[in-house]
């Protein structure tokens, strides 16, 4: 018992430990006893659990693995000759994920051990990292955090309410589009910012929020700024003259 | 242009980027063929490689930058102005999946691993060594995700096909990480982890040097 008290949450997950466990007994990949290797895992197991760590589902999920394979062993085969080519040993996905695990397990150690910057490496100044495929036009691509980190700036000026009240509004992210659209035409571009200013309900920017995320997927407006963590502009992305021809009504955007 | 004269001129581009600098960008530049802006950093990064600097020329994410020799990472970690993120061993494992079977969806990823890997995922997004490629078109539509160039400008690889070669098995390795204790089991306090990292912060995140 004493001998597999140990260092319990040093193991990413049940991979990990089984291999830890095959190593360490020396059994064959190939071959697995999988009496032995179940019953060494269930020991490790209650453990975890005498030690009061929380035994991950993904742990109890493997040895219903190992007892699956353990059961599917123990049944009689039939008939020898049939067996021989269409059915697979039981314990072979679980010998093909350890090997591919160990693989990765391995590699990632590799680059660990890599020269990283920052902590071996340093570069001329915090290296900022610029994405220079867009330079030429001073803009870079706004990413998909990028932009739900400029919406939580804008929610954050506009505090919920403790007080909540129901009442029927009618936000429509058609009406929305529609008046995005309004206010981009004539324009090069306008900040992100400004849709949400002059003191909007939450509701409303939500649907302002949700509109421009319509108009991107339209390939109707194209986000970009100069900077990481700078501006973020909208930019009209087709001639706003077509605009009316398009359908965007709300049953075609899936929100009703 | 004269070879002897480009190369400084070179070193003074790269010298002067906010990051990885592209030959071809330089070529623009400079107005000049691309084999000459190769051929003058060639000669720079042989001249940084021969004489004593305490720089050399990297390739990196497609580009050149310079920075400073390995050996004096510790000189320059005192200087305290900047805090590298350590990586946990799940976000190396995540991270390594990723970098090696992009495009790959979290359920990959979870196959291969064999744990729930949502927030290892979520922090490698944020600190933009991942990035959400887009939808694979299967029941369920799930994200799938690949590595930046932020992720080569860390490891310090021109490209993808620079990663290290990845090992195949058909048998195990001996662990280096938990078979060297065997002989001391029970083990309940990994020395390892806590010689190293004596601010014992969760392993399940960067922890970050101060």
């Amino acid at each position: 018992m004493d001998s597999y008290a140990i260092q319990l949450d040093n193991f990413e997950g049940p991979l990990d430990l089984l291999l830890h466990l095959i190593k360490k007994n020396e059994m064959d990949i190939y071959d697995i006893p999988i009496a032995a290797i179940t019953e060494q895992y269930l020991v490790t197991l209650d453990a975890m659990k005498n030690l009061n760590l929380d035994v991950a589902g993904e742990f109890l999920l493997m040895a219903a693995t190992l007892l699956h394979i353990k059961s599917k062993m123990l049944l009689p085969k039939i008939v020898e000759e049939e067996l021989e080519e269409d059915e697979e040993d039981p314990r072979a996905e679980l010998v093909r994920r350890l090997l591919e695990y160990q693989k990765y397990k391995e590699v990632s150690q590799t680059l660990e051990n890599q020269p990283q910057l920052g902590r071996d490496l340093f570069a001329r100044a915090a290296p900022e990292p610029e994405v220079l495929e867009e330079a030429e036009s001073g803009f870079i691509a706004v990413g998909l955090f990028d932009l739900l980190a400029a919406l939580q700036d804008v929610l954050r000026e506009s505090p919920e309410p403790f007080v909540h009240e129901v009442n029927m509004e009618q936000l429509s992210i058609t009406d929305r589009i529609n008046a995005i659209l309004t206010l981009l035409q004539g324009q090069e571009s306008m900040a992100f910012g400004d849709l949400f200013s002059g003191g909007i309900k939450r509701s409303e920017m939500i649907v302002t929020f949700l509109a421009l995320l319509e108009l991107v997927k339209l390939r109707m407006v194209r986000f970009m700024q100069n900077v990481r963590h700078g501006t973020i502009w909208i930019f009209p992305a087709v001639e706003l003259g077509k605009v009316d021809e398009l359908d965007v009504g709300e049953d075609s955007l899936g929100y009703s | 242009m004269d070879i002897l004269e480009l190369t400084p001129l070179v070193e003074a581009l790269i010298f002067a980027a906010d990051g990885p600098i592209k030959a071809e960008r330089m070529a623009e530049a400079l107005e000049l063929p691309l084999a000459e802006i190769l051929a003058a950093l060639d000669a720079l990064a042989a001249d940084y490689a021969e004489s004593p600097r305490g720089f050399f020329l990297q390739q990196v994410a497609g580009g050149y930058q310079l920075r400073t020799r390995p050996e004096y990472a510790d000189y320059l970690r005192k200087l305290g102005h900047s805090r590298p993120f350590r990586f946990s061993r799940p976000a190396l494992e995540t991270l390594a999946i990723i970098a090696y079977r992009q495009p790959v969806t979290r359920s990959e990823i979870e196959y291969l691993r064999g744990v729930d890997s949502g927030s290892v995922l979520k922090t490698l997004l944020e600190k933009r060594l991942l990035r959400i490629l887009g939808k694979k078109d299967v029941p369920g539509k799930p994200m799938i995700y690949g590595t930046t160039r932020e992720f080569l400008e860390l490891f310090g690889l021109p490209d993808l096909s620079a990663l290290p070669t990845l090992r195949e098995f058909s048998e195990l390795v001996p662990d280096q990480d938990n078979d060297d204790k065997s002989g001391a089991l029970p083990l309940l306090v990994d020395e390892e982890i806590f010689a190293d990292d004596s601010t014992g912060e969760s392993r399940d995140s960067f922890s970050e040097y101060d």
